[in-house]
């Protein structure tokens, strides 16, 4: 019984875990709560995702209203990979939270951190989970709602500007998306993914089909920040509690990539949003001048955190350049990269976050000696690093190859020259901190600050794991490269 | 006649002591009477906040925070999340989907009336405290 319930559980328990820790209010036993709650998210991911690659797709009508009436949960390959990573990286970063958060957040406040946290996570895998158009855009706001206020709980005073330029663009985006469905439900009637795409072949010439897409996709731009809409993510990233960023890094960015390829694969199909949308126009030369300009814009940075902030962006211009081949090697490097990336991009926030909590800041030109200091933070830092660049054995060399690869087998060497060219600026913007962080020694003339330890084992264990996991993924490619090459499949088949 | 301070809005007063009791009654129709008519928990729970708006208005924050604090509203907001969810758990351990109301009950119809009839209470608690709390929060100088 509990095996056809998988999909429903996968929502009601992070979403039954916020409100008992409003109730429950001490700060020890909500982080336990959400905790338990995410350990079983995870299981509960790893189950659907097993479930899915042996019986096929599985479709989970809410409250007994069969699909085109009412909401539907639809996993297939796709979301059952979204799934399995947003719950992991929610679930390692709350571990990481424990300590960080006892620092950056008032005391007092601790069970509202938590609850938004879960209400962030429930939303994520409802946008992930969902078969309902509509219903993304509810899961949107949930998650949404609940980022702004993680992002506010930053100890700096600017966490807040940061919260509230994001509350524009994310509302700015949520209701373009809002926009789209409404339009998308006035020429087809639909609201049902499965059926949309069953529909928008005969609504296609409508004006109605081409404004939705117009709005989703800018809406879905802004809120996966591809390169000209990803003002707000900087600022978010760096002001934001580094627990937060870390979790967010990993995921919100990626849940909205995942609704990208959701719209234009499996709801318009590639022909429509690639073909006659003439999309690879737009989104391609937005996702070029996306990793070339904001990994040369990453060098600059004088803050860590807003230096992966950057880094993020261009890697995300990675992911959507891998999208627009609209093939199935182009689609499978985009997709080992949403989780390759996801990964890497966590671990580092992670390691900045250590750095953070012994010294206080994330000024990259006072952090020179730390290799001294917090050995096993840097090395964690240099080898997530080395992932960001591409070096082999690392996954980010995995997802690197398989985009140049497919670019080429496209016929379009110039892209796959091109992402080599801005893996040079990462070794710059990467290779840059380590150099002083390793090779620089101290300033003699600055008193050595006190209390200069390696960090905690709470926040070192986590950021270990991902490490792991990472070079498991980078070592032995196969394993995520199979499973993407499903789910690309799946999503070029369209709806059966 | 001289007033003193407190005695200065005494018609108001009196008048609002009179139509609280009817705006919680009505909110209570209409939260009730969701499941045949025009009406649920999101109107219902407003109706019933305003009610405390009104008081607030009148006899001054201070007394409506000692009638409903602050806390006590953030139990409720969470008290009628869990209603609603609980619905759902409810309905999924006696064998059907989430929120499947047909297996609340022998008859399915009866089902439904009682599932429709939970969660919406939940919503209507959720409303009310939130909605009071945002008053609060706005009115309140802090």
């Amino acid at each position: 019984m509990i095996a056809d319930q998988l999909p429903a559980l996968q929502i009601v328990i992070p979403m039954l875990a916020a409100p008992l820790c409003v109730l429950v209010k001490r700060s020890n036993a909500c982080w336990a709560i959400a905790l338990v709650a995410n350990v079983l998210v995870v299981i509960n991911a790893f189950a659907l995702l097993h479930q899915v690659r042996t019986d096929g797709v599985i479709r989970y009508a809410l409250g007994g209203w069969a699909a085109p009436t009412g909401i539907e949960y639809y996993v297939d390959t796709m979301n059952a990979i979204m799934l399995l990573l947003v719950s992991f990286i929610s679930c390692v970063t709350l571990v990481f939270a424990y300590t960080s958060v006892k620092k950056t957040v008032v005391t007092g406040k601790h069970y509202l951190f938590y609850a938004a946290w879960m209400l962030c996570l429930t939303g994520l895998l409802g946008i992930s989970i969902t078969g309902d158009a509509f219903n993304v855009f509810v899961f949107l706001e949930i998650s949404s709602l609940a980022t702004y206020m993680l992002l506010a709980f930053g100890s700096d005073r600017r966490a807040l500007t940061a919260s509230f330029r994001y509350l524009i663009m994310g509302s700015v985006g949520a209701s373009f998306i809002l926009i789209g469905i409404g339009f998308l439900y006035a020429a087809t009637g639909a609201l049902n993914m499965v059926d949309l795409a069953q529909r928008i072949p005969d609504a296609e010439s409508q004006r109605a089909v081409l404004v939705a897409f117009s709005f989703l996709t800018i809406g879905l731009m802004i809120k996966a920040a591809v390169f000209p809409l990803h003002g707000w993510l900087a600022n978010a990233y760096q002001h934001a509690p580094i627990a937060v960023t870390a979790f967010l890094a990993g995921t919100a960015t990626k849940v909205s990539l995942y609704v990208l390829l959701r719209f234009f694969f499996s709801i318009f199909g590639p022909n429509y949003s690639f073909g006659a949308m003439l999309l690879n126009v737009v989104l391609l030369p937005a996702a070029i001048v996306g990793f070339l300009l904001l990994s040369l814009v990453a060098i600059f940075q004088t803050d860590l955190r807003r230096m992966l902030a950057y880094s993020s962006v261009a890697q995300i211009g990675y992911i959507v350049a891998a999208f627009c081949l609209a093939t199935q090697s182009g689609l499978t490097a985009g997709i080992v990269h949403i989780i390759n990336h996801g990964i890497i991009k966590t671990a580092l926030f992670m390691s900045v976050g250590c750095i953070i909590y012994r010294v206080g800041h994330a000024h990259i030109g006072s952090l020179d000696n730390l290799m001294k200091k917090m050995p096993l933070t840097v090395t964690a830092f240099i080898i997530s690093g080395l992932g960001l660049i591409g070096v082999p054995l690392t996954v980010g060399f995995i997802s690197k190859f398989s985009l140049i690869g497919a670019s080429l087998e496209r016929g379009w060497w110039m892209v796959g020259a091109l992402v080599l060219v801005s893996s040079l600026f990462a070794i710059v913007y990467v290779g840059r901190v380590v150099e002083i962080m390793v090779f620089r020694s101290s300033r003699t003339d600055t008193p050595e600050p006190t209390g200069m330890r390696e960090a905690p084992m709470s926040m070192l264990v986590p950021m270990y794991v991902l490490i792991g996991i990472s070079l498991w993924f980078g070592i032995s490619g196969s394993t995520t490269l199979s499973v993407a090459s499903e789910a690309a499949a799946a999503l070029l088949g369209g709806y059966q | 006649m001289k007033l003193y301070r407190r005695q200065r809005h005494r018609v108001l007063q009196i008048v609002t002591k009179l139509i609280i009791p009817f705006v919680l009654l009505f909110a209570l129709y209409v939260q009730f009477h969701g499941d045949y008519g025009p009406g649920g928990g999101f109107q219902a729970g407003v109706i019933f906040a305003s009610a405390f708006v009104l008081h607030g208005l009148i006899f001054g924050l201070q007394r409506t925070r000692q009638v409903i604090t602050p806390s006590m509203l953030r139990v409720l907001m969470a008290l009628g999340v869990l209603i609603y969810l609980g619905t759902g758990i409810v309905s999924m351990l006696l064998g059907g989907n989430l929120l499947d109301y047909d297996f609340l009950a022998h008859d399915p119809k009866h089902g439904q009336h009682w599932g429709i009839f939970a969660v919406e209470l939940g919503v209507g608690v959720t409303v009310t405290a939130v909605m009071i709390s945002l008053f609060y929060s706005f009115a309140s100088k802090r």
